[in-house]
């Protein structure tokens, strides 16, 4: 029951948000707050209950919810949670926080609608961790998407709309080509055992032959390759995260991205073990390539947001390595790049999108200087671009690094063209510092350093990737059930 | 004819007979609201009897049977929201009222007659009494250019297509010898040596003919003029009563003589469903009229429709079924919206007339976006459950190509549905007209789009007992 009151708290937060912001914005945004973390203290308690339990154990799953929904088709309202999408929830929660904060002086209109979206946005992302039901997590999956195409449409940038009609068409499509493979499966299903059912772990042992699944798989990788984004379907992510507000680039970034991540690591792996097998070499291919070109592609940018937003192609390359060398270390390597790229890539969010408050322009040849005049902000940017460039200390390193040595396991040749992107990430990372806040301020700007909510915001999300990069036992413990779970691809 | 068979034409009989009574009592004394309370006492009536009339064949003509009186209750529900919907529109502009109400009951008949025909004739009938209430309803504003301009076009291009249909009848009568469906689809079955001179000439025109009332590609060329000239609550009638009633005829027909299993008859409808879903949604790029933008949008549902339709069999159908009353509420909602926000001068149908609407009627906006986003299939929406269960039932059947077309296609459509989306959220700038004060609509209406909302979203988040209503209508068609 738990997790139907996750997302059921987030929703109506998110109609009394939109009630409440008529006669007060303020009481709208307390609302929002409310509602995740009254979700935040429930996903915490369900960590704190299943501490122990969750290394061993023959049950897969902390909680259920299993309810018939429509079952003329056999479709089931079935959520579960075992620790990835214990993470991942845990993740969506506090990047809402860190959304609702963000946006806390920077959305001045349509306050309630905003607030509204956004806790739609964390449902329907909720929904899709927790989803068990196939057709309940494409349902959740779409979802999400009209909400985000929302928050990109009305209060993103000069170019939003382009950007979120772009956004939508590209994620829309992708996920009808889910919706084929999901049905092509059902019925592949239905052929072999007579039996109807979207049900995650009843098709998980579905008998199917090779061309069939790899057809059937390519559906499912399409869909999470674009959410991804991998390269070549990547064009949509920098013109979203450039035009979304600040909260929008956040969740897309730190979430919407993991939910394609997700996808990879739950369904596509799991339940087509043989044709990813087969497809393993061109997946890694392409993550390679996504971490290189995304490294290059942030090198050369002017515009700051679109900087950090090729990092992430950049960044989730990696996660798709992880997934595709398919062994524990590698495994555990990118759930854990998915979880501090999330942190690290929304702090730069924020940072950005509090520049380009305070100077209205988002433009790197524009800046310069500003440490002079912005220490904290200065400060708290260089760690987070050092995070990202993977500092050891830090979370990204730890996953990262678990990534490149799974690789190394699998095949030599691939990791150590990846350890490159290590390199490259080491230019732009340091190119955002030292064009932004180094050299001379010739501007000149005079700006106001971050604000108390700011600071403690980014102060937590410091705390949070030290405690990644330092500590990061308790996690691989949530992880280590869903990974001995994993079918191990290569032999 | 038996008491028992007019028990099981009530349905039938009450919206004749309502239609009577409004005459007579705007002759005796007009008033608007009476002719309107009238009508909807008539139309729920018949939708009360659906649930009570008698199943049986009534002559050769008629059949009651579940599937009927689905599409029946279906019809009169739409039309019921079409009175509603029309009575604060007509409230506000010039000219005589009662005699619409009289026009939209016997329009009704004229589709519930197609619904439940087994035979040439009834088919025919029914499609008449349709049509030529439909020139009168096109044209009611008689007195402004663009409604007299789409009558008169509708009138000359349906007269056209029932002559095609008329003809196609008669060749199918001489190459066959009957006009029986189930006469039909037996001979269809057993004779091997057909002569297929005659019968593939008729059977495409009467494709024509159907094709025409349905706005298929390429018979859909009336479709964006009618739809733009017609008064708002008439192109609702027109885009859900008059196709309903057409289509349902169309799945019992085919459903039943399996005629679209014949190589050529697939491969023609497989053409005109993939043309309707590629111009439809392509053509609606091209649109600044919202009118105009639902008219090409409903030539590509009906390609959708086609698409179900085509699949066949008993999952098929049920697809298309389902499809259809999506299809009905998403109309119906969106056409509610328009004519709300119309004026009396003219009708909302420029982009500009929604510009930050959300701004001033948010209500008013949600619905809509709910509605275009349900045309466009995103899920909590009928919509969405609609195009699901007709992928599916194309999976189950194989029919790939068709699907991946659908997919496409639905794809393009989404880009025009967003670009109203997006006007309708759009900061309204300072001076202009978006600070208007906007009348508010008649309470019918907020009703009306209420309760549309509520069925909209109720069908695509729990469509289990309309599923189970559905399966029942279709599994009485053998």
């Amino acid at each position: 029951m738990i997790l139907l009151w996750l997302i059921v708290v987030l929703l109506a937060g998110g109609v009394f948000a939109w009630l409440a912001a008529r006669s007060n914005p303020l009481l709208c945004r307390w609302i929002s707050l409310v509602a995740i973390g009254i979700d935040l203290v429930l996903v915490l308690g369900l960590w704190v209950r299943n501490f122990k339990v969750s290394v061993t154990g023959t049950n897969n799953w902390f909680e259920q919810v299993d309810w018939n929904w429509i079952p003329q088709f056999g479709i089931h309202f079935h959520l579960a949670m075992d620790g990835l999408s214990l993470l991942l929830v845990l993740l969506t929660l506090f990047l809402g926080v860190a959304a609702v904060v963000a946006s806390w002086t920077e959305i001045t209109f349509g306050i309630g609608f905003f607030h509204f979206n956004l806790l739609w946005i964390l449902a329907g992302i909720t929904g899709v961790f927790l989803a068990l039901d196939m057709f309940l997590f494409y349902f959740a999956w779409e979802l999400m998407l009209v909400p985000m195409y929302f928050l990109i449409a009305i209060w993103g940038h000069e170019r939003r709309i382009y950007a979120a009609v772009k956004f939508f068409l590209f994620t829309q499509l992708s996920g009808l080509l889910m919706l084929i493979a999901i049905l092509a499966l059902y019925f592949a299903h239905y052929r072999a055992t007579g039996i109807y059912t979207f049900e995650y772990e009843d098709l998980l042992h579905t008998p199917l032959d090779p061309h069939t699944a790899m057809w059937i798989m390519l559906g499912f990788f399409i869909a999470f390759a674009v959410k991804l984004p991998m390269v070549p379907f990547h064009t949509w992510l920098a013109d979203a995260h450039t035009q979304a507000p600040t909260a929008g680039s956040i969740i897309l970034a730190g979430l919407l991205l993991k939910t394609g991540a997700y996808g990879l690591i739950r369904f596509v792996v799991p339940l087509f073990p043989g044709a990813a097998r087969e497809f393993a070499p061109v997946a890694m291919t392409l993550a390679i390539v996504g971490i290189l070109y995304g490294a290059i592609l942030a090198f050369g940018q002017t515009d700051l947001k679109r900087l950090v937003a090729y990092t992430s192609i950049s960044h989730l390359g990696f996660v798709l390595l992880g997934v595709f060398a398919a062994n524990a270390l590698a495994l555990q390597g990118a759930v854990m790049t998915m979880i501090c790229h999330g942190i690290s890539t929304g702090a730069l969010f924020i940072v950005v999108g509090a520049l380009q408050q305070r100077t209205h322009t988002r433009a790197i040849a524009d800046m310069g200087g500003l440490w002079a005049t912005v220490p904290r902000m200065s400060g708290v940017a260089l760690f987070f671009a050092l995070a990202s460039l993977g500092l050891p200390g830090l979370g990204d390193f730890i996953g990262e690094f678990l990534v490149l040595l799974g690789t190394y396991q699998v095949n030599v040749a691939m990791a150590a063209v990846a350890a490159v992107g290590v390199l490259t990430a080491t230019f732009y990372a340091l190119r955002f510092v030292q064009r932004v806040f180094q050299g001379p301020n010739s501007h000149p700007w005079q700006l106001a350093d971050l604000m108390v909510r700011e600071g403690l915001l980014l102060g937590s999300m410091v705390a949070l990737l030290l405690w990644l990069g330092l500590y990061p036992q308790p996690v691989f413990r949530l992880l280590a059930h869903a990974v001995a779970q994993f079918p191990a691809i290569w032999r | 004819m038996t008491a028992s068979d007019l028990l099981a034409l009530l349905p039938l009989l009450l919206v004749a007979a309502t239609s009577v009574i409004v005459m007579l009592a705007a002759a005796v004394h007009r008033n608007h609201a009476l002719a309107l309370v009238l009508t909807l006492l008539g139309l729920a009536g018949a939708f009360c009897s659906v649930f009570f009339a008698h199943l049986r064949q009534v002559t050769a003509l008629l059949i009651i049977d579940s599937y009927a009186l689905f599409f029946m209750g279906l019809i009169v529900a739409a039309s019921f929201t079409v009175a509603l919907l029309a009575y604060g529109y007509l409230a506000a502009r010039e000219g005589n009222r009662e005699e619409f109400y009289v026009l939209i009951l016997v329009a009704t008949l004229g589709a519930m007659v197609l619904a439940a025909s087994t035979h040439f004739v009834s088919f025919f009938l029914g499609l008449e009494i349709l049509s030529v209430a439909l020139y009168a309803l096109i044209s009611y504003l008689h007195g402004r250019a663009l409604p007299v301009e789409a009558g008169i076009k509708y009138l000359v291009l349906a007269a056209a297509s029932a002559a095609f249909l008329l003809f196609g009848i008669a060749l199918l009568y001489a190459a066959l010898g009957t006009m029986e469906f189930a006469r039909v689809a037996q001979i269809l079955a057993t004779t091997v040596d057909l002569n297929l001179t005659l019968l593939l000439p008729g059977v495409a025109l009467i494709v024509t003919g159907i094709g025409f009332k349905l706005a298929l590609v390429p018979f859909h060329m009336w479709t964006p003029d009618v739809y733009e000239g017609a008064p708002a609550p008439v192109t609702a009638f027109v885009a859900t009563v008059s196709k309903g009633g057409m289509f349902a005829l169309l799945l019992r027909y085919f459903h039943q003589s399996g005629a679209h299993t014949f190589a050529p008859v697939f491969l023609m409808f497989s053409i005109i469903a993939v043309a309707s879903m590629f111009a439809g949604n392509l053509l609606a790029l091209l649109q600044n009229n919202v009118k105009r933008i639902l008219a090409y949008s409903s030539i590509a549902q009906m390609g959708y429709l086609l698409v179900a339709f085509q699949i066949g069999g008993p999952i098929g159908t049920s697809a298309a079924a389902f499809y259809l009353v999506a299809y009905f509420v998403m109309t119906l909602g969106a056409f509610a919206v328009v004519t709300v926000l119309s004026e009396r001068e003219r009708d909302a149908d420029l982009l500009d007339d929604y510009r930050g609407l959300f701004w001033r009627r948010p209500a008013l906006a949600l619905v809509f976006t709910a509605m275009l986003l349900s045309l466009a299939g995103i899920p909590l929406t009928a919509g969405f459950l609609g195009k699901f269960y007709i992928v599916a039932a194309g999976a189950s059947a194989g029919a790939w190509a068709l699907i991946v077309i659908l997919v496409i296609t639905s794809t393009i459509g989404l880009f025009y549905y967003l670009r109203v989306v997006v006007v309708l959220y759009q900061q309204p700038a300072t001076s202009d007209r978006a600070h208007e004060p906007i009348p508010r609509q008649a309470s019918a209406a907020t009703l009306v789009l209420a309760a549309l909302t509520v069925i909209l979203v109720w069908l695509g988040v729990y469509p289990t007992p309309l599923l189970r209503v559905i399966q029942a209508a279709i599994g009485s068609l053998g």
